[in-house]
């Protein structure tokens, strides 16, 4: 596949006998490399299934996941772990981030994990908070931050061992509308610095903001619509002064 | 948006171009298509009406852009009148209903796809307006009435979605729950 993300036939089943229940139901999809990719749904439509299938938190009943040419589904744990740490950056809704490290501590932690000296992830932990515009929050506390800041701090940790795909599942669902607003602007920013983007969530603004829509209904695509370059140009004729 | 103009001149005595400009940095890129003559237009209408009257500087030739507008007593009551009406604009969606309606009634389409074109052009509608909030300066005024552009057009595609999920086939699935 020459696709940055490929899937095929993907199915993941849970539940035990007549509770089984299919949340992913025999869906293809691919994503180039440089697209940001919306999957919207109501809850329960196996959107947030998907997005753990594609980053490997979860192994599919059936068919195939491939990043980069290389299949996924299939790897050994241990394989798994390691594709996770350098090549998948998550954002959740609920932030994830370690309670008792700082905000560059928290940024630096990956790239620690995945080998580099402490001074290349300090280096890179400082550059990251100030492209989401952290900076003066390095040293704090998770719960010394807003909401807001805290998704930030997420964001660039997802970047830390600069992936191949960030997949961020209700980014926003937390967060205010200023806040929303803060991390729409970064993902506007990683989108035009050619980063690959999957965002799962319920929130037609943030759907609104990417290159593409998928939506999904009891685990199965139900519409995939293209957003960039169709602008109408119809905000400009929203207002005549005559009427 | 004739009473708006009218309002604007209740500060202070204006030319037309200093209106123009109050109207643009509130209304942001929804301001953009107004052309310079527009507003001129509209003064003129609100001249004829006897609501405003219009002073220009003596010995120069008479050009709408050298004038200054000044509301009238008219004017004034048309304005205080205008600030206390509770009018809104009309959501208009009976249109599109009847064309679900009517695609359905005579098989001209399916409904369902309809809906689905509907909620595509939406969305193309929604990035255009998320993409300009986003844009807008820290603090610029043009925020908050994008902000209203994109709630409702958020309102309007949740009515597209009752749509779809009325217009429907009955899945297979419900027939068997049905049936058991």
């Amino acid at each position: 596949m020459n696709a940055l993300i490929g899937v095929r036939g993907l199915v993941k089943e849970h539940g035990e006998g007549r509770s089984r229940v299919r949340a992913v139901d025999a869906v293809d999809l691919e994503v180039p490399e440089g697209q940001t990719l919306a999957v919207m749904g109501p809850s329960g439509c196996g959107k947030s299934t998907l997005l753990h299938l594609l980053g490997g938190l979860e192994r599919p009943t059936d068919g195939e996941v491939w990043l980069a040419g290389r299949r996924v589904d299939t790897l050994s744990e241990r394989a798994l772990a390691r594709l996770r740490r350098r090549s998948v950056g998550f954002v959740f809704q609920a932030f994830h981030l370690m309670e008792e490290l700082s905000a560059a501590e928290n940024v630096e932690l990956p790239a620690l994990l995945a080998g580099r000296s402490r001074r290349e992830a300090r280096r890179r932990a400082s550059l990251l908070l100030e492209r989401v515009g952290l900076t003066g929050r390095a040293r704090h506390l998770p719960s010394q931050l807003s909401g807001g800041q805290r998704q930030r701090v997420a964001i660039a940790r997802a970047l830390a061992n600069d992936p191949l795909v960030v997949l961020a599942d209700e980014p926003t669902g937390n967060l205010d509308t200023a806040a929303t607003h803060d991390v729409l602007r970064i993902f506007e920013e990683l989108r035009s610095a050619g980063q690959t983007l999957v965002i799962v969530t319920h929130d037609e603004r943030v759907a609104a903001t990417a290159d593409r829509l998928v939506s999904m209904r009891d685990g199965m695509f139900v519409d995939d619509t293209r957003l960039a370059g169709t602008g109408t140009g119809w905000l400009g004729g929203l207002i005549g002064l005559d009427g | 948006m004739q009473d708006a103009v009218l309002a604007m001149l209740a500060k202070e005595p204006s030319h037309g171009y200093d209106l123009r400009a109050r109207l643009r940095r509130s209304l942001g890129p929804l301001g953009e298509s107004m052309n310079p003559g527009q507003i001129y237009v509209t003064l003129t209408r609100l001249e004829k009406a006897g609501l405003i009257v219009s002073e220009r500087a003596s010995g120069l030739p008479e050009r709408p852009e050298r004038k200054v507008y000044a509301l009238t007593p008219a004017g004034q009551e048309r304005v205080a009148a205008w600030l206390t009406e509770v009018g809104w604009p009309k959501p208009d969606l009976a249109e599109f209903h009847l064309k679900l309606v009517v695609a359905a009634a005579a098989r001209l389409a399916d409904p369902v796809e309809l809906v689905a074109a509907q909620r595509r052009e939406l969305l193309r509608r929604l990035r255009e307006a998320q993409h300009a909030a986003l844009a807008e300066p820290e603090g610029s005024a043009a925020v908050l009435l994008l902000e209203g552009v994109v709630l409702r057009l958020q309102a309007d595609l949740r009515w597209l979605e009752a749509c779809e999920r009325a217009w429907s086939p009955v899945s297979a699935v419900d027939d068997e729950a049905e049936d058991a």
